[in-house]
């Protein structure tokens, strides 16, 4: 029977031609079923009831099975089926709960057959025998699944579902005598159509309703269910306990699920709300759709493909009301477009860098990475079978290093610890700042600090007396604003004009070309720009910059630390442009001493000139004069990476220059400085900027997520209660082990052990002992 | 309570622990404070007797929150403190304060309605954990918890969307609750939210009236007056609106967080008025300092029941109505029985609907004596003159909606689990709670399947909403629901201010109290669902 039905549908589908065509329907469609030889196809819905022929270039009506004055809920249909061996016979469900064949044959214009209202509520599915040619399967909401033998009266035999409404039913493929069936509380259970007493066997496989399932049509134990859990899964039925073997994870529910012929891993999905495509997906690869139909303007309601040997072909109905067929060479293929990169910087300037092996690969030439840059081969899937299209899955995963050693992100977080926001007088606050910034070998903050605070502080403490502190930078004070203004915005430009250079480089269209050329381009890329800022002195002619040059060449090494930070956190905030991405990323990893130095400290520098000199130049300016100045120059910070510097003047300046930025801006900053404390894992720090903050979207960050769930230590269930005491068994759950009292206020329990107990309690037991103090032999660790 | 005793909330705070003895500290606290006060007060009092003079609200204030504690704390030993307390206030001369009518329902003998100090473990549980969250067990959960399954994950999904993280701030959903509230005239929640509301920091003015609200607040007074009366109307243009008001607009996870609140606290103000809840004692209207009148009843008093002077009524009407549970089971048999025996055509069918439906809109709620004192309240609505009965007189039809094109289960859930996660989950888990709640039993009759009942009670309100289910025969509405129950329905779930204590009685005579309760749970929860699914339906127009 097999062999037969095989061979003639091989002849068959060898007659199959078309396109992607459409058609219009009268009205929303509900299910689609295709006849066997694949030449019509039938559309039922609730308001339609229609077969149409599949023709080379469109389809065409034949038949409109909705005759009759009065409308009848009969018509009404939920699903529809063809029968796979009867050319003549179809059976559909109503959504008043009959279930109703029709037989093609009959000469009149009426072609029902039978009636059957033995369901109380809606049949949501009906199912034919495969190769039974009576036999027809139904299952409703009212929780019965009902086996009809089309040439009697009614149902010859009932299956309970216990009350729980069934979604689908399916006859195996293979087993002639099994059924399953998916229920609307997550359960599937398996049925031998001979025992109506009992299911086989039932197991869970979602959360919330099953919608539907689909069996294998080749491998005899696999099962693929979909559900309102976004889920589709396949499971391996021939095992003792139904086991999940593949879990596809889709963006909204699974209405329908259908395995693609004769591609063993490939299924087709669509869904109920909210998303209107089909997507096929190969099963192995689960994050990313194989194919993807997107024609529809409304919700899917119905797949089939069109041939149960054909893989080309795809029909689909929806509630837009059109009928499609798709063909295979047309869909969407979402892996082209997808990214095939990874990219990611780690928290000390590590970079790592995923991409497609044979993008890689191609690039027989590539040298070595220089440095101290490690690749490491992560993910690599071996190709099961070379003329599948999707198996080309391998990727390398590489790290780059940055050459020098970790710490060098100390100052961050030194800075951050250390710096003074609030508290004190704000000449008190920059003074102490400046130091911390000095002590820290960065002098250009250090004077910024300075520079602030003689400007924002009150004139009667006299500018020379801030100065004194200053070393040698009086000697600028001859310097006019008019010089310098100027001089500082036309730098400015010159770093933008700078990165578009380097934006106009070839190499961004191919990752590994680029990899390769970065090294050019970062040869030639410090020069340039010691180039600029040195011509730009040059050009200027002012000998105090130089002098200026001098002391910053002192101390390169320390200021380093800014570049490497600022590449990062500038991918952060232009996530958008990817040329820059490029163009950093190239950087970081040979981010040498001398041009990091010159890039960062340069118009810095003369920054502070100008500030400097104005005090001097007319000491009894307002203070909201150096509000511009003060803004371009926490722009200026911010731009460079040292967004720290930015939020902290921020703060400590308060209502002093907050009007001068614009909310967003300022929200940005304080985003990304708070993310950065994060990582590194200065929670009290960033806390304590949010609560300074006066942006309403910050201050509201440390409002959200502030409840901890938590385990009784007992019974090890959830504690659904507030207070201290379990409801299930009555204990007090957290108890500290060393005093045995309830812990109010600092817990700190061993994730090991999960035993603990009030901070200092565990501190002093600590310090003598290094086992749990419960007594359950675990050695704590704390961290 | 208000701002001058801020330092003593953190004390009520405390009340809350499950911890024996923070509580009892938190008491200790509370009784220096009080007697500090009282002490303070008192030579003023002598020269000015009255009590509300602005010396003394304050200590009132507290004394009425001690009142409320001695009634409804679900902790055996503060209800002891604090009754303890008041009397030694008393002792000392001070006017205290008294509950008026008694019990948390008007239309419900205290008596029937369970204690707070006697109930079984599970629900001291759930009363301790609604206590620990809101410091107060409110009268809707002490009339709930007839059903403790229900009343449990009532005040789950409740405290989430109140209380847990959600797309709104805390304020806006108070408010949003009271806009709801206020809709139909529901005093008790209005003043049960505009505590919450100012508790949580919000505006004093916005009570004021919607117009004093922020303009995208005021945007939803459009679909909170569609959604209350004739939820079909809903259109995607008015999402649209919602959507696109420049920097009025929301976002959609706003607006299902905003939706869903709607439609609790309408179908919520549905049930307060099914149950004719009383005010909070700590609220107006729960409690007075008046000392008791001389025929020591009160009206509610009498009217509760607690009276003697309904005894005999009762009696008369119960003789009178023996055979009607019985009667309603003998149909439900026979419908049960008889069903496929005359098969009625589809035509039928249909028309056994609409006929259904065009009834339920002539069921003529009765205009009552009894106005609802609306108070300041009205100030929320701008068109106190859009309800459900203008329409209805005026013969419009309502259109049907294919309960199979567009069902909780298999859309709404979806839509409002992706924009408001885990509330899906809730929703569905308390319409599937009330639906499927049963304990067999009719009355006195015990192992009763009530299933069609309830079924016919649910399909019943869907179908006053238009909200048709092709697999249902309506016809057996008819049979099962008499008319003095479907008016009674259609009060509540239309216009429930207009609830009175004569329709809560004409209906189901023999039947439990906690019976009654359960209907008004189904209606409560049909009336949201069909709400939701309107609401929930254009906003899926709207995203396609």
């Amino acid at each position: 029977m097999e062999k037969m039905s095989r061979v003639t549908t091989a002849l068959g589908s060898s007659s199959i031609t078309g396109r992607t065509m459409f058609c219009h329907l009268d009205a929303p469609a509900n299910a689609i079923s295709v006849c066997r030889d694949a030449a019509q196809v039938v559309v039922a819905g609730r308001n339609i009831f229609k077969i149409y022929a599949l023709e080379e270039e469109q389809f065409v009506e034949k038949l409109n099975l909705r005759v009759g004055r009065k409308p009848s809920l009969n018509f009404s249909c939920a699903d529809v089926m063809w029968h796979q061996m009867e050319e003549n016979l179809l059976a559909t469900a109503a959504t008043n709960g009959a279930v109703v064949t029709w037989n093609l044959g009959k000469p009149s214009r009426n072609k029902q057959d039978q009636l059957f209202t033995e369901h109380k509520r809606t049949v949501n599915k009906v199912c034919f025998h495969p190769t039974e040619a009576y036999m027809l399967l139904s299952g409703s909401q009212d929780g019965f699944m009902k086996c009809f033998d089309l040439r009697k009266k009614e149902s010859v035999s009932t299956f309970s579902g216990q009350s729980e409404s069934v979604r689908d039913v399916q006859f195996s493929m293979k087993d002639y005598f099994t059924f399953a069936a998916s229920f609307e509380n997550g359960n599937v259970q398996l049925w031998d159509i001979r025992r109506p007493d009992r299911y086989e066997r039932m197991f869970t496989a979602h959360t919330g309703p099953v919608f539907c399932c689909d069996w294998h049509p080749d491998d005899r134990g696999w099962l693929a269910t979909g559900g309102r859990d976004k889920m589709v899964k396949v499971w391996d039925m021939t095992t003792n306990r139904a086991k999940e073997i593949y879990c596809v994870q889709t963006i909204a529910s699974v209405a329908r699920v259908k395995w693609r012929p004769e591609k063993k891993f490939h299924l087709a999905t669509c869904s109920m709300m909210v998303d209107h495509n089909i997507y096929v997906w190969d099963i192995r690869r689960p994050f990313i759709p194989f194919a993807t139909f997107e024609e529809h303007k409304d919700v899917t309601t119905g797949i089939v493909w069109r041939h149960q040997h054909d893989p080309h072909y795809l029909l689909s109905g929806s509630k837009d009301s059109t009928l499609y067929q798709h063909m295979f060479k047309d869909a969407t293929r979402p892996v082209d477009k997808a990214n095939p990169e990874g990219l990611c910087f780690g928290l000390m300037g590590d970079l790592a860098f995923a991409v497609n092996e044979s993008l890689v690969s191609s690039d027989g030439g590539r040298k070595p990475y220089p440095g101290g840059d490690r690749r490491y081969p992560f993910f690599s899937f071996k190709k099961p079978n070379p003329t599948e299209q999707f198996a080309h899955v391998s990727s390398a995963l590489s790290v780059f290093e940055t050459d020098l050693d970790s710490s060098r992100m100390d100052w961050f977080v030194k800075t951050a610890q250390l710096y003074l926001l609030s508290g004190k007088p704000f000449t008190e606050l920059c003074d102490h700042n400046a130091t911390v910034a000095r002590e820290l070998k960065r002098p250009q903050v250090s004077t910024t600090w300075t520079m602030l605070r003689i400007m924002f502080s009150d004139p009667a403490l006299g500018p020379n007396h801030s100065l004194s502190k200053l070393g040698g930078l009086p000697l600028m004070n001859s310097f006019s604003m008019k010089e310098m203004g100027p001089e500082s915005r036309l730098e400015r430009c010159k770093g933008e004009s700078r990165q578009d250079n380097i934006h106009l480089e070839p190499g961004n269209s191919h990752i590994s070309n680029n990899n390769e050329e970065n090294e050019e381009t970062e040869g030639s890329d410090g020069p340039t720009e010691y180039m600029f800022g040195d011509a730009e002195l040059d050009d200027d002619d002012l000998y105090p910059l130089e002098h200026d040059n001098q002391t910053v060449a002192e101390e390169p090494v320390y200021t380093l630390p800014p570049e490497a930070f600022q590449l990062r956190h500038e991918i952060i905030d232009n996530p958008s442009v990817p040329e820059h991405l490029q163009q950093d990323k190239a950087d970081s990893p040979h981010v040498s001493g001398n041009e990091a130095e010159v890039a960062c400290l340069t118009p810095i520098e003369s920054f502070s000139l100008i500030s400097i000199s104005q005090p001097l130049y007319s000491p009894h300016l307002h203070a909201n004069f150096f509000c511009p100045i003060v803004r371009e120059m926490l722009s200026h910070y911010a731009e460079r990476g040292d967004v720290q510097m930015a939020v902290s003047v921020l703060i400590v300046l308060g209502e002093k220059i907050r009007k001068e930025i614009d909310d967003l801006t300022q929200e940005h900053w304080y985003m990304s400085y708070i993310d950065l404390l994060q990582r590194f894992e200065l929670w009290n720090v960033s806390n304590e900027v949010i609560k300074l903050s006066t942006c309403s979207a910050i201050t509201c960050l440390n409002q959200t997520s502030t409840t901890l769930h938590i385990n009784c230590s007992n019974c090890k269930r959830p504690m659904s209660n507030k207070g201290w005491i379990c409801d299930r068994c009555r204990q007090c759950a957290s108890a500290c082990a060393v005093c045995h009292h309830v812990v109010k206020g600092l817990f700190v329990w061993c994730q090991g052990c999960s035993h603990g107990g009030h901070l200092e309690h565990i501190m002093n037991w600590l310090k003598n002992n290094s086992h749990c103090p419960a007594g359950c032999g675990h050695l704590c660790e704390y961290t | 309570m208000e701002m001058q005793h801020q330092e003593s909330l953190g004390r009520w705070d405390g009340l809350g622990s499950r911890d024996a003895s923070s509580r009892a500290e938190a008491m200790e606290f509370i009784c220096q404070e009080v007697m500090r006060k009282v002490e303070a007060i008192e030579p003023i009092k002598a020269a000015t007797p009255a009590p509300g003079s602005s010396s003394n609200s304050d200590l009132n204030d507290i004394l009425v929150h001690l009142l409320m504690l001695s009634r409804r704390c679900p902790f055996e030993d503060v209800r002891g403190r604090c009754t303890q307390l008041l009397r030694d206030i008393q002792d000392l001369g001070i006017r205290i304060p008294r509950p008026l009518g008694s019990g948390p329902s008007r239309f419900i003998p205290e008596k029937e309605i369970l204690q707070v100090s006697k109930v079984d473990a599970s629900t001291q549980a759930i009363f301790e954990d609604a206590f620990a969250a809101l410091r107060r067990l409110d009268n809707i959960s002490l009339v709930m918890s007839f059903h403790p399954q229900y009343l449990e994950s009532f005040l789950r999904t409740q405290h989430y969307l109140l209380q847990m993280d959600g797309p709104l701030p805390l304020h806006y959903r108070h408010y949003i609750c009271i806009m709801a509230a206020a809709r139909h005239q529901c005093s008790y929640l209005v003043n049960l939210h505009v505590n919450d509301f100012l508790q949580v920091g919000g505006n004093t003015k916005w009570l004021n009236g919607l117009n004093e609200a922020p303009q995208k607040l005021q945007q939803l007074g459009e679909i909170n007056k569609i959604l209350a009366h004739r939820p079909w109307l809903l259109t995607k243009e008015h999402i649209e609106r919602l959507l696109k008001a420049e920097e009025h607009s929301w976002s959609l996870a706003e607006l299902i967080h905003a939706v869903v609140l709607l439609t609790h606290y309408h179908s919520l103000s549905s049930f307060t008025f099914g149950c004719g809840i009383m005010p909070e004692i700590n609220c107006d209207g729960g409690h007075t300092f008046r000392p008791p009148s001389v025929s020591q009843y009160c009206v509610c008093d009498i009217a509760n029941g607690n009276g003697h002077a309904n005894h005999h009524n009762d009696l008369l009407g119960n003789q009178e109505m023996c055979g009607e549970v019985e009667e309603l089971m003998e149909r439900m048999k026979q419908l049960q029985e008889c069903r496929d025996d005359e098969e009625a055509s589809q035509e039928e069918m249909a028309t056994r609907f609409e006929r259904e439906k065009t009834e339920s809109m002539l069921v003529v709620t009765s205009e009552d004596e009894e106005c609802v004192p609306s108070r300041d309240i009205s100030r929320h609505f701008e068109d106190t003159s859009y309800g459900y009965q203008d329409f209805s007189r005026r013969g419009e039809q309502v259109p049907t909606f294919r309960a199979q094109d567009y069902s909780w289960e298999d859309h709404g859930f979806s839509l409002v689990n992706r924009l408001y996660p885990d509330v899906g989950q809730m929703l569905d888990e308390k319409f599937q709670m009330a639906y499927n709640l049963t304990y067999n039993t009719m009355a006195t009759h015990k192992d009763v399947d009530t299933s069609m009942l309830r079924r016919a009670i649910w399909n019943y309100i869907h179908c006053m909403f238009g909200i048709r289910y092709d697999d249902y025969d309506y016809g057996e509405i008819n049979q099962l629901l008499d008319r003095s129950f479907k008016i009674y329905i259609k009060t509540m779930v239309c216009s429930p201010e207009k609830t009175t204590k004569r329709m809560y009685e004409s209906f189901w005579r023999q039947f439990q109290h906690s019976e009654k309760v359960h209907v008004n749970l189904l209606l409560m929860e049909a009336r949201m669902q069909a709400e939701l699914l309107y609401a929930l339906r254009a906003i899926t127009r709207y995203m396609t």
